[in-house]
């Protein structure tokens, strides 16, 4: 069973979204995604500045197996990026819910946050996968 | 209903993820794929290629049977033990199957033919060899291993006794020896040195628990795709079947066309296409930038299109390759359609790695 972490919200899309407690949020995928995605060998991110709507694709994660599209959560500015990946996304693989981080989000609209899941709630839509 | 090979077990013991692989419920990675990709690369990996498919070849008239039935001569073969790589081809000259032949002698031969294929293989060589004296006997009661990498031999020699240690002493690539219960070989998929061990069922799991014991780490499907990839060999399947002419597939090398009476199957059309120069060829890409090269994504060469048969991310490279089969007339660079833009690919000869080593 996939690690799940309860302080988080998810996407169906299986991305996790953690309150930085300052109007940001940071982005990720779950232990879940990179599971089936295998070994991470290039991820694409979005440029800081740039403006997301919520669902809209703004980053790649390229494994040994597949391209896929990771959508933001939520909407809002891009204002960080972990440029750590550039050198090391096994990162993403390794450590999905810390260092494995993708990009920060400056909600432009929080009651976005409402339509994500809670722990349990995602841990439902993966067990009908 | 999938079937299971006798090391199922110890993949599931070892952590493996379990993929349904036509019909075989085989490991794709026991973690990591790059990992056991690298210590392939550098040290000594292994894999349960138990699913392949054995047959031995046994009669007055093997020889004349296999030289009728393959692209390259078995006539060539005078040396006990030694192997060769062919296709066995249909009237068309499309390539029903890749396979190894181990010759031990002009009325015994041994054929590993791929599992995906087994069963019109098997009705093949059923209906080729009517007209021939030699049985034809699938031999399900072997298991095989895999032991690749630079460290291969070195490692498999330690749960070899003094018997099987001499038997192998010193051999040549492409060569197959039965030491003991064994039949071990110096062939593999991964372009670098090793054996692959023909193992009697019962014995398989005790062979891969030592062999993990001696610092072999097992190593799943993923791994044993990028590592095949990387050495430039063909996937059956992918890079050629039936409708692709082996010429088109980087195999021209395995047709034997001296003498020029031998009639087997499939001649006349890959002799025509060979004077008409009409078929595509099979080219090495390489992607420098970021992206990975994938199956069937389009290729576009001057004068012409061709497509991404295998593609991957090569882990020894760091970058992405592809085997493409294009027109003749490509040069030496290509675009590739990609996730909706075109990028710029070098064309090269279609084999990236060789014993660890870049040799693009």
């Amino acid at each position: 069973m996939s690690n799940i972490p309860s302080e988080l919200k998810y996407a169906t899309s299986h991305e996790w979204v953690r309150d930085e407690g300052d109007g940001t949020f940071t982005v990720g995928i779950t232990e879940h995604a990179q599971e089936l995605l295998g070994d991470m060998v290039f991820v694409e991110l979005p440029e800081v500045g740039d403006e997301v709507d919520a669902g809209e694709d703004c980053a790649v994660a390229e494994s040994v197996k597949a391209a896929s599209d990771i959508y933001a959560p939520i909407g809002g500015e891009i204002v960080a990026i972990n440029e750590e990946l550039e050198d090391s996304p096994e990162t993403v693989n390794n450590d999905p819910y810390t260092d494995g981080w993708l990009f920060r989000i400056k909600a432009s609209d929080t009651s976005e946050l409402d339509n994500l899941l809670d722990a349990e709630g995602y841990a439902n839509t993966i067990d009908e996968d | 209903m999938t079937s299971k090979t006798v090391l199922h077990a110890k993949h599931l013991e070892a952590g493996a993820k379990m993929v349904d692989f036509h019909g075989w419920e085989m490991p794709i990675n026991y973690g990591s794929q790059i990992e056991e990709h690298n210590a392939v690369r550098t040290d000594a990996g292994m894999f349960d290629v138990s699913h392949m498919t054995i047959v031995d070849i046994q009669g007055e008239q093997a020889q004349a049977f296999l030289r009728k039935l393959v692209a390259n001569d078995v006539a060539k073969l005078t040396v006990s033990g030694k192997a060769l790589y062919t296709g066995m081809l249909n009237e068309e000259g499309g390539v029903i199957d890749d396979l190894i032949i181990y010759f031990f002698s002009e009325t015994n031969y041994r054929l590993v033919v791929n599992s995906a294929t087994r069963e019109k293989d098997l009705a093949h060589l059923a209906k080729v060899s009517a007209d021939f004296a030699v049985t034809v006997t699938e031999r399900p009661e072997f298991a095989m291993i895999a032991v690749q990498g630079p460290n291969a031999r070195a490692k498999t020699a330690t749960v070899l006794n003094a018997e099987q240690q001499a038997a192998v002493e010193g051999m040549k690539p492409f060569f197959g020896v039965q030491a003991g219960d064994l039949f071990i070989a110096t062939t593999g998929y991964t372009g670098e040195d090793g054996y692959e061990i023909v193992v009697p069922n019962d014995q398989a799991a005790d062979l891969w628990q030592q062999l993990l014991d001696a610092g072999v780490a097992p190593a799943g499907l993923g791994a044993r795709d990028t590592l095949r990839l990387e050495a430039g060999m063909n996937l059956y399947g992918l890079d050629m079947d039936e409708s692709v002419s082996p010429l088109a597939a980087n195999m021209a090398w395995t047709i034997a066309w001296e003498p020029e009476d031998r009639k087997f199957i499939g001649r006349e059309v890959l002799e025509q296409q060979r004077a008409d120069k009409s078929t595509d060829k099979l080219v090495g890409l390489v992607l420098e930038e970021k992206g990975v090269l994938r199956s069937g994504l389009k290729v576009i060469v001057e004068g012409g299109e061709g497509v991404i048969t295998s593609g991957t991310f090569s882990p020894t490279l760091g970058h992405s390759v592809a085997l493409a089969r294009v027109p003749r007339s490509t040069g030496e660079t290509a675009q590739v359609e990609m996730r909706k833009k075109l990028v710029n690919v070098k064309v090269v000869k279609p084999c990236f790695v060789r014993n660890g080593k870049s040799v693009i």
